[in-house]
């Protein structure tokens, strides 16, 4: 599942847009720097396929291994 | 099923790059190879100047900022000096193929055992989006008001093809990185790019099409769609020398 | 004791070079200096050291720009033209604080000039050796020998103050043949290598950069700490050369090749009972400003400044000393034609009889 680092985020919409399971959704809250930035709207749908995280420019998302998740 | 973490060669901050610029998504591609090859503490950024720059902040590595279009004769001078470095330097297109094109095309020639990382914007970012070689026909800049005009400014130029002629370098090839597949794709290459300078094959170059969405005047999402439209058509992506499959 | 050998000016440097420790040279070819690439060709790399011929003067000087970021003690070499296609990398050399060398065996100017020798590049070394307000230390030494001793110490200046230092000379000290006594082979070790630099055979282990821009506050200082530099130089560093100076009524002010030329005219004269002198500069920056200040203009009629370039060049440094105490005179051949004894002789001969110029 995926990590959103918020504060990196600049809100290009990349992950939004290449994400195969609609995933992802811009949400309204804004991170420090003001800009609203990537919520899961439906975490379930999400199969870890990492195109999100690859095209994001800042770095901003992650997935981790799956047990650090699980506990996590 | 894939884990995906942040490269540990990037600071822990946000970049200086526009919203959506592919620019540091490009650092990010650097920075991963740099990274799964164990090569961020031995490696040596050479940093040029314009958008490149911002690098600066943002690379953890040893790095030195060179002059406009130098970046290349800087490099040999490192590389010959200290060749057990990972060398490599990242340009913007008016840097690379405007004021440093001889610089470029001669350690190229001679096939220096470093690695160049272009990155291909089409416009001169940092000045305020003024024409650059690589400006595509018809498009608008802060110099080419109307769209540029190939009888007054020539054709967009293509480094990756003008390169693969010379006998020297070991690879040469481009990457779009406006969708899933390219950006990839462009991982690879890099990595395989810093794989053949650290086998001593010689020059290796990946031309990375980037984006400017500030100076565009689009939003991040349409200068990917402008790239499949525009961008990708005149520079095409793929493998243009490969001396070890070629071989 | 050294080694003696026989060697032309521009191959006596390149040598001299090497044995300083130079491991990397870049240059392109012009005229009259190609024999110090070419030495180094197939020199450098005999010790382990790298040549390379640039693509062009800018590339070269970009090329020790990489290589002085290292550490490697780099050098490259050129003429007026080229040395003004490299004021770009010099000022970034001195903007980003590198130490290296470079050889400048100057020509007619301006322009494309004349490949024969003059010393038409006074102001460019010393005032403005490409934009932003720096300086560089810049030695004239006037024979092979002293041009081996000046660069086999170039390098502990230039990393001293962590600044680029320029060597002038001309075509004509460039290509005479003389003796020169060679220094020993210094051997740079592994714990010599800088610990600015961004080389890690020194040991360092966290990251390292190097860079020629710097925010305001930042450059700010840096401008002020190089302005305490350069006055440091002044204090001590100056290398200058009195030659009968200590009864003269008449000096002669000349570095280079006009020096020797010079203090041939000068020993004529004496012959003749004429009371001259000769102050020659071996750094003209700093500038022996105390060498003219001080002379007793009680005594001293005149000072005449001998220069291979027309006008001469170096003659508002010797104004700005002699503050007006007497009159300073000029002379000399231009273009890349050469100054001799004999003409020398006859100017201060008509300056002396004639009191005008």
């Amino acid at each position: 599942m995926v990590v959103i680092n918020d504060y990196l985020c600049k809100n290009c919409g990349y992950c939004v847009k290449f994400c195969p399971k609609n995933v992802l959704e811009i949400g309204t809250q804004r991170n420090k720097r003001g800009h609203f930035y990537p919520v899961a709207k439906e975490p379930d749908a999400c199969i870890s396929c990492a195109v999100c995280a690859a095209m994001c420019p800042e770095g901003a998302i992650e997935l981790p291994p799956k047990g650090d998740v699980d506990n996590g | 099923m894939a884990e995906y973490k942040r490269p540990s060669s990037l600071a822990d901050a946000p970049s200086g790059y526009c919203p959506g610029c592919l620019h540091s998504l490009a650092t990010k591609l650097v920075a991963e190879a740099l990274d799964e090859l164990g090569q961020a503490e031995n490696s040596l950024n050479v940093i040029s100047v314009g958008c490149s720059a911002l690098n600066i902040l943002y690379w953890g590595n040893d790095f030195l900022s060179v002059a406009h279009g130098r970046a290349p004769a800087a490099a040999t001078g490192i590389k010959r000096t200290n060749p057990e470095r990972l060398v490599f330097a990242y340009q913007g297109d008016g840097d690379l193929c405007a004021i440093g094109l001889a610089e470029i095309m001669s350690a190229a020639n001679r096939g220096e055992n470093f690695t160049v990382i272009f990155a291909n914007n089409q416009t001169y970012g940092m000045t305020g989006g003024q024409m650059a070689p690589t400006t595509l026909i018809g498009q608008k800049t802060t110099t080419t008001v109307y769209g540029r005009d190939p009888q007054t400014t020539g054709y967009p130029m293509k480094m990756c093809e003008l390169i693969s002629t010379l006998e020297a370098p070991a690879f040469v090839a481009r990457y779009a990185l406006n969708s899933p597949k390219g950006v990839n794709d462009a991982r690879k290459g890099i990595k395989k790019a810093f794989q053949l300078q650290m086998a001593g094959k010689g020059f290796t170059f990946v031309e990375l099409l980037t984006n400017c969405p500030t100076n565009w005047h689009m939003s991040p999402l349409q200068t990917l769609e402008y790239m499949n439209t525009n961008t990708i058509p005149y520079f095409k992506p793929g493998v243009y020398k490969d001396t070890e499959v070629d071989a | 004791m050294g080694e003696k050998r026989f060697m032309k000016g521009n191959e006596a440097i390149a040598e001299a070079a090497v044995r300083a420790g130079c491991r990397f040279f870049a240059g392109y070819p012009i005229t009259p200096q190609n024999e110090i690439p070419e030495y180094l060709s197939w020199r450098l790399p005999e010790v382990g050291g790298a040549f390379v011929q640039g693509e062009s003067e800018i590339a070269s000087v970009n090329m020790v720009y990489g290589a002085a970021a290292m550490g490697t003690r780099a050098l490259t070499s050129s003429s007026g033209p080229g040395i003004s296609l490299k004021a770009e990398g010099i000022s970034y050399l001195a903007a980003a604080m590198l130490p290296a060398v470079i050889v400048n065996i100057s020509r007619g100017g301006p322009g494309l000039g004349s490949i024969q020798p003059a010393q038409s590049d006074y102001l460019q070394a010393t005032k403005a050796l490409g934009h932003g307000g720096f300086h560089a230390m810049v030695f004239a030494p006037n024979s092979a020998q002293e041009a081996v001793d000046v660069l086999y110490k170039a390098w502990d200046y230039a990393e001293r103050d962590r600044n680029p230092v320029l060597v002038l000379m001309d075509g004509c000290l460039g290509n005479i043949m003389e003796e020169v006594e060679l220094p020993p082979m210094k051997e740079m070790r592994p714990e010599d290598v800088p610990e600015w630099s961004l080389s890690r055979r020194n040991g360092r282990d966290y990251q390292g950069n190097i860079t020629p821009i710097y925010t305001e506050m930042i450059l700010e200082g840096i401008n002020a700490m190089a302005g305490e530099m350069y006055k440091t130089w002044e204090q001590e560093d100056v290398q200058v050369e009195e030659f009968m100076t200590e009864d003269a009524e008449y000096i002669i002010v000349a570095y280079g090749i006009a020096s020797r030329v010079s203090k041939e005219a000068v020993l004529k004269l004496r012959s003749e009972g004429v009371k001259i002198g000769l102050i020659r500069p071996i750094t003209l920056f700093p500038f022996p400003k105390k060498s003219i200040e001080t002379l007793d203009y009680n005594r001293v009629k005149c000072l005449i400044d001998i220069e291979m370039t027309i006008p001469a060049q170096m003659r508002d440094d010797i104004e700005l000393q002699v503050k007006g105490r007497c009159p300073v005179y000029e002379y000399g051949r231009s273009g890349g034609c050469l100054l001799d004894d004999e003409s020398v002789y006859e100017a201060i001969r008509d300056i002396i009889d004639g009191g005008d110029e």
